[in-house]
């Protein structure tokens, strides 16, 4: 059970921060297209879960292998600090893969009887990628964490 | 800490013997799947292989939804969930995985809050 990778908990970096700035602004996504990154979709599903409101770099630790030898079971794991309680809690965790064949790959959903957000996972990833973790506070505050996960061998393909 | 070990048919799932009360708990769910993504071919005709996979996963404490996840194809083979739950009161927690074709895969523990 236990993730034989060595994990690596990474804030929101100066480059996703600068990134999102962009996006608000509407600039980020032509940016992607001339860098030559084929968006897979993830840019509009981020702005879907963010819908307008900011995000916060802090207070998500967001856990990946650096390097992923086998790209068919990467194990993630995310925490959204502090406890729940009745009136405020954390609605939901979404994982985004960047450059997969398409950019979902899970979403949890809590109630304040989970305690806590804390999740662990196994995800296919097609290749070396950049994965977006994003957390809903009830409150509507939402928080993001972007990891580079370089992948040797790729999952998803055949 | 104790675990117990449940086991029903494939699925199986990890939680405390013991739980004190409105403490968060880690479970641990593990179900055989093949989780066929849809982006892989047939070897030898070269046909899409179909997208079949568990896409809905659902955690209940004697009844009530404690959390729920949406998996996407992204989701490796036999997939593992950790996560945490909180419980007032002992109870049976129930877990169901929904599949494409709309059968489902379930699981159950019973957990005890220390007095």
């Amino acid at each position: 059970m236990k993730p034989i990778l060595e994990e690596r908990p990474v804030d929101i970096s100066r480059r996703a921060l600068l990134e999102r700035a962009l996006l608000a602004a509407g600039l980020w996504a032509p940016l992607r297209a001339l860098a030559g990154d084929a968006d897979n979709g993830t840019t509009a599903a981020v702005a879907k879960v963010l819908a307008g409101r900011p995000a916060a770099g802090e207070g998500l630790k967001f856990s990946t292998p650096a390097i992923a030898e086998n790209g068919n079971t990467v194990p993630i794991s995310v925490e959204v600090e502090g406890r729940f309680s009745a009136e405020r809690y954390v609605k939901a965790i979404h994982i985004f893969a960047e450059e997969n064949p398409a950019p979902e790959v899970i979403s949890f959903q809590f109630s304040p009887a989970s305690g806590r957000a804390k999740v662990a996972t196994r995800v296919r990833l097609a290749k070396t990628q950049r994965v977006v973790a994003l957390a809903e506070w009830s409150d509507g505050r939402v928080l993001e964490a972007i990891n580079e996960i370089k992948v040797t061998i790729g999952g998803c393909g055949g | 800490m104790a675990e117990q070990e449940h086991s029903m048919d494939k699925p199986r799932v990890k939680v405390p013997a013991k739980v004190t009360r409105g403490e968060p708990f880690e479970v641990k769910a593990l179900v055989s799947h093949k989780m066929e993504s849809g982006q892989r071919q047939d070897e030898k005709t070269g046909a899409k292989i179909p997208r079949k996979i568990l896409n809905r996963f659902v955690c209940t404490l004697d009844g009530v939804e404690i959390l729920r996840a949406t998996l996407h194809p992204a989701v490796s083979a036999n997939p593992y969930l950790s996560f945490y739950a909180s419980a007032e009161q002992s109870g049976e927690m129930k877990f169901e995985w929904t599949d494409d074709d709309g059968s489902t895969l379930s699981a159950r523990a019973r957990i005890e809050v220390e007095p």
